[in-house]
């Protein structure tokens, strides 16, 4: 069980940032956490992400996560 | 069209049919390009037989809209070069072809229109020669250079959307401000590797805003590269999108962003919450 110092956030990943993570998954991180440290934790260059999505709104990476949110990130796509 | 030759292509015609060597005859004989004939027909409810498979999908009606439009398609590579072959198998009346680039040999693995025989060549002229030999009633305007700021409004006046098949992301944040200016929806796609993205970026949409707000990176293609498949997928979701727009017909792309993982066999739609910028 999480501890009351840790919230449980939904990450969900986009893409090739799938790629040798995972597509979704439940993740606990220490109350107060932000969206850079997920992404830091996550061990991708923030200058790789083009959309940050909570619970489905653009979101900024220096926002607090609370527990039950949806992390939503995604990649930049440039080919064609 | 004067009562005589509508009655001479009405003639032609065979049961609402319009085959193509009568096509040929009517053009000939009354002096018109293919293209008018095509429209002429339509216009009577004669549908060219080559659309005989659409017309479940499109009515006469829509087929004549076609006719009508112009479309641009910006970037004749991976994605652009399915495009330009959808959007004239379609019926589009005019599609304006815009590319700088020759081939290479590194776009054999997935371009549609770059064969040995056309290493070195111009793409814009590979997709005018594609367009002739599937319908020469279809206007192909070949434009070989770089759409800027500056030329762009000039390439693009009178589309009644532009088809975003660009390879960057710089290039990109271009065409929507050329697309804003013109008052024209941009159908963007992007690829890498076995991913993709497609939306509909109306005048005013923040869709491009929020997929390429975040990063300054180049893009995950750079690591990825582009296979056969993917811009073929992303492709035909952007040549249905064209579609929808000018027949008034479906649910478009607009505020969603349709996310493509062909590595799952994934398809998820994201909706931007906030739409206006």
């Amino acid at each position: 069980m999480p501890s009351e110092a840790t919230v449980t956030i939904t990450v969900k990943l986009f893409a090739s940032f799938r790629r040798g993570r995972f597509k979704e998954a439940s993740r606990d991180y220490s109350a107060g956490a932000r969206i850079a440290d997920v992404i830091a934790d996550l061990g991708i260059e923030p200058k790789d992400i083009g959309m940050i999505f909570v619970d489905g709104k653009h979101a900024d990476p220096d926002r607090a996560l609370r527990a039950g949110e949806a992390l939503a990130l995604f990649p930049l796509l440039g080919g064609g | 069209m004067i009562d005589a030759d509508r009655a001479f292509l009405l003639a032609q015609g065979l049961d609402g049919l319009l085959s193509w060597a009568a096509q040929v005859r009517v053009a000939e004989t009354l002096g018109l390009s293919l293209g008018e004939v095509e429209e002429a027909a339509l216009v009577e409810g004669l549908l060219p037989s080559r659309y005989t498979r659409n017309c479940a999908t499109f009515s006469i009606a829509d087929q004549l809209r076609f006719r009508r439009a112009r479309v641009g398609v910006v970037g004749c590579g991976g994605i652009g070069g399915y495009v330009v072959e959808g959007l004239a198998r379609v019926g589009v009346g005019a599609i304006v072809a815009v590319d700088p680039d020759s081939f290479e040999e590194s776009n054999l693995n997935r371009q549609l229109l770059c064969t040995i025989a056309a290493l070195g060549t111009a793409k814009v002229d590979a997709a005018a020669s594609r367009v002739a030999a599937i319908n020469p009633a279809v206007t192909i305007v070949a434009r070989r250079e770089r759409l800027t700021r500056e030329n762009g409004a000039q390439l693009l006046e009178g589309c009644a959307a532009v088809v975003d098949a660009l390879d960057s992301i710089g290039a990109r944040k271009e065409l929507r401000a050329v697309c804003d200016d013109l008052a024209t929806p941009m159908i963007h796609g992007a690829i890498a590797g076995w991913y993709g993205q497609i939306c509909d970026a109306f005048p005013g949409d923040a869709a491009l805003d929020r997929l390429y707000g975040r990063g300054d990176g180049p893009g995950e293609q750079t690591r990825l590269g582009n296979p056969a498949f993917t811009p073929m997928a992303a492709a035909a979701f952007q040549i249905a999108e064209v579609c929808k727009i000018i027949a008034g017909q479906g649910k478009p792309l607009r505020g969603r962003a349709l996310m493509l993982d062909m590595s799952e066999g994934d398809v998820e739609v994201v909706a931007f919450a906030d739409e206006a910028r």
